[in-house]
């Protein structure tokens, strides 16, 4: 029999090998889950991790593999710095709605003005904010009242998607959509406008914010009094409290700035991919990017990678649904294996294995 | 608002068992030690599995057997993760829910229902006829008289047996317990086994029962209430009754007064605030009954090591 034995020290080998390992395990996994499926796995294989970016129509889906991953990262990023100490914000997503929402909802005041250096970035300020405050609720209640902040932020995102409904139904809705449900579109407003940068290869603002916000958390975490007030609270709680640090402010300081994170992403998508406030606003990347931290070991560099892989599933997934048929829900499952596999491999960077020996008796 | 006050009280009821049996498995398993927060994954997996099962035998039974296992499934791989490769709970609890959301949209996709199911009503004999109460309390089917048999089992089990002292005490300190001699590792796996099925049952109550029919995405958050209403209920039995009924009285409500197009007191909310309430609900009850004390050990890998 194997079993784990703790090791004296963190494996540096591990700590970088267990992300490759887990997408493989993955992989492995998932070829079962598409043969049980009755797909061929080695065309859904290829499909998903091969054809969005090597194959016959890579130049119609590397700009997509882009956006997708530009609010991955965004997001992850954020939640990286509350998980690494203990705050687990589950909301996100709703977060990343209400940004949408706010920053839709400001651009919308000034429709029909052309002045893009007033309104964007009003826009994108509103977002920011928007997002930062709804993630503040579950920040503030814990604080406060000892409230769970896992179960307060996911509640919120319910609270979330009801409102999203209900303003694309009612106050946002476009007074030229004949009624239909679903604000103006805001690619089309040009003052409001996220498009790509360089056109067709998916670079809009999003991304640069994206990567900006990586490099920024990259100095912040190994550089910076906070990152490392962070790390110590992760490592040990009643060491950080000694040395001075507040953890009231350090709950309200990283959900706040996941939540704001989140909102830039929920402002880059209403203005550029999605383009209006429905009812069907593209979701989910809230929950995914909770993969997305943890599969790039809550490290801003790995978060990166780790936001690019996740976008080529999505896209992967995409285009086996197209020529394989393969249902939507699919990827989803695929994605949740993904973080089994990282998490269970993460093991090994703690533990060894070791054959068991018979105990003394 | 002309809603019939008896009528609510019972529907009241059926709203709120898939969220009790939800929520008194994971009671369970969290005084065990052990936070699973793939409630909704286990549920869904539930309700996917017992309308496929029920409506493939015919047997209201069968299906709901076939839930149970389903959620034991998928419970089974939060216990292997966590217990053996001591995985973090918190992000393992949240993979379940994805990977349950998936799986349960992948099997329930392109099911035809080729057998009718229906679950009677037992109406308990004498107690049925009470005036008021009768029909509130003692006309329900069989699973909502179970949910609240379990709330009643897990009572006397956890405070009047040996079984229930050894779990307690696994969770409040699973080091003292394992210098105790007592398995640590079974009595979680245990534990999280039953979270999993009572989480399998409640989901498919409400495929089978409160809805009936299988629609992705089914079970709406109805296993992260249940998170909620064990805190709320400070980890003890007696209090989830309390709680869930709390619950399926808000949801049945405002269902109430959406139907009744969404006036109260004469004056029209529009129907997505409403829908809202049992959402905002939760917050405000977390934020006043935020006192109780939570197992010690909840939470936390255990390895022998340490």
């Amino acid at each position: 029999m194997l079993t784990l034995e703790k090791r004296p020290h963190r494996s540096a080998f591990w700590t970088w090998a267990a992300p490759p390992v887990a997408v493989l395990l993955t992989i492995l996994f998932g070829m079962v889950l598409f043969l049980i499926l009755g797909k061929d796995p080695v065309i859904a294989i290829k499909a998903i991790f091969w054809d969005p970016v090597f194959g016959e129509f890579a130049f119609y889906y590397r700009p997509e593999i882009v956006k997708k991953a530009a609010p991955l990262v965004l997001i992850a990023t954020g939640l990286a710095f509350g998980f690494r100490a203990g705050i687990w914000n589950i909301g996100a997503e709703g977060q990343y709605i209400i940004g949408a929402i706010c920053g839709a909802g400001v651009a919308l005041a000034f429709y029909p003005l052309e002045a893009r250096w007033i309104v964007f970035p009003l826009a994108i300020v509103a977002g920011a904010l928007g997002g930062m405050i709804w993630a503040a609720i579950p920040a503030i209640l814990r604080i406060y009242f000892k409230t769970n902040e896992i179960l307060v932020s996911l509640m919120l995102v319910y609270v979330a998607q009801v409102l999203i409904t209900a303003f694309a139904s009612g106050l946002l809705r476009s007074p030229d959509g004949h009624g239909f449900p679903g604000s103006r579109n805001l690619s089309q407003y040009s003052a409001a406008a996220n498009l790509d940068l360089i056109s067709g290869t998916g670079m809009h603002w999003g991304v640069v914010a994206a990567l900006v916000a990586v490099l920024i958390a990259f100095f912040v975490l190994t550089r910076h009094q906070f990152g490392f007030d962070v790390r110590l609270t992760g490592q040990s709680p009643r060491a950080a409290a000694f040395s001075g640090i507040n953890p009231n402010r350090l709950v309200l300081f990283s959900m706040a700035l996941s939540g704001g994170l989140a909102g830039l992403a929920g402002i880059f998508e209403v203005t550029g991919p999605a383009g209006q406030i429905l009812a069907s606003f593209p979701k989910f990347y809230g929950f995914t990017a909770i993969i997305v931290a943890f599969l790039g070991r809550l490290h801003p560099l790995g978060i990166l990678l780790a936001g690019l892989l996740m976008a080529l599933t999505y896209i992967g997934g995409e285009v086996a649904q197209d020529n394989l048929q393969l249902p939507a829900a699919a990827i989803l499952t695929f994605q949740g294996m993904l973080l089994f596999a990282i998490l269970a491999v993460d093991t090994l960077t703690m533990y060894r294995l070791r054959r068991s020996r018979k105990e003394v008796r | 608002m002309d809603i019939n006050p008896i009528l609510l009280l019972a529907a009241l009821m059926v709203a709120s068992t898939p969220i009790l049996l939800a929520a008194i498995g994971e009671l369970v398993t969290e005084r065990a030690g052990v936070l699973n927060l793939g409630v909704e994954g286990m549920m869904i997996m539930g309700a996917v599995a017992g309308y496929i099962v029920g409506h493939s035998t015919g047997s209201p039974l069968a299906g709901f057997a076939g839930a149970a296992a389903a959620g034991i499934g998928l419970s089974l791989v939060f216990a292997i993760l966590t217990q053996v490769l001591l995985t973090n709970q918190t992000a393992t609890g949240l993979g379940l829910t994805l990977f349950g959301m998936g799986l349960a949209s992948l099997m329930g996709q392109g099911f035809e229902p080729a057998l009718p199911v229906t679950v009677s009503k037992i109406a308990i004999p004498g107690l049925s006829s009470i005036p008021v109460l009768g029909p509130i309390l003692f006309q329900h089917d069989a699973i909502v008289y179970l949910s609240i048999l379990l709330v009643l089992a897990v009572y006397l089990v956890l405070g009047y047996s040996r079984a229930g002292l050894i779990l307690r005490a696994v969770g409040e300190n699973h080091d003292a317990a394992h210098a105790l001699g007592y398995p640590v590792r079974l009595v979680r796996l245990l534990a999280i086994m039953f979270g999993g099925a009572c989480a399998g049952l409640g989901g498919a109550y409400i495929s089978l029962v409160r809805v009936p029919q299988w629609i992705d995405g089914i079970t709406a958050g109805a296993g992260w209430i249940a998170l909620a209403i064990v805190v709320f209920a400070s980890w003890k039995p007696w209090r989830l009754i309390g709680g869930a009924y709390l619950f399926g009285g808000m949801t049945v409500l405002q269902l109430n007064i959406q139907g009744d197009g969404g006036k109260i007191f004469g004056v029209t909310v529009p129907v997505e605030y409403l829908s809202m309430t049992p959402f905002v609900a939760t917050i405000v009850v977390l934020v006043v009954m935020s006192a109780g004390r939570a197992p010690g050990s909840l939470g936390k890998s255990f390895h022998a090591s340490n």
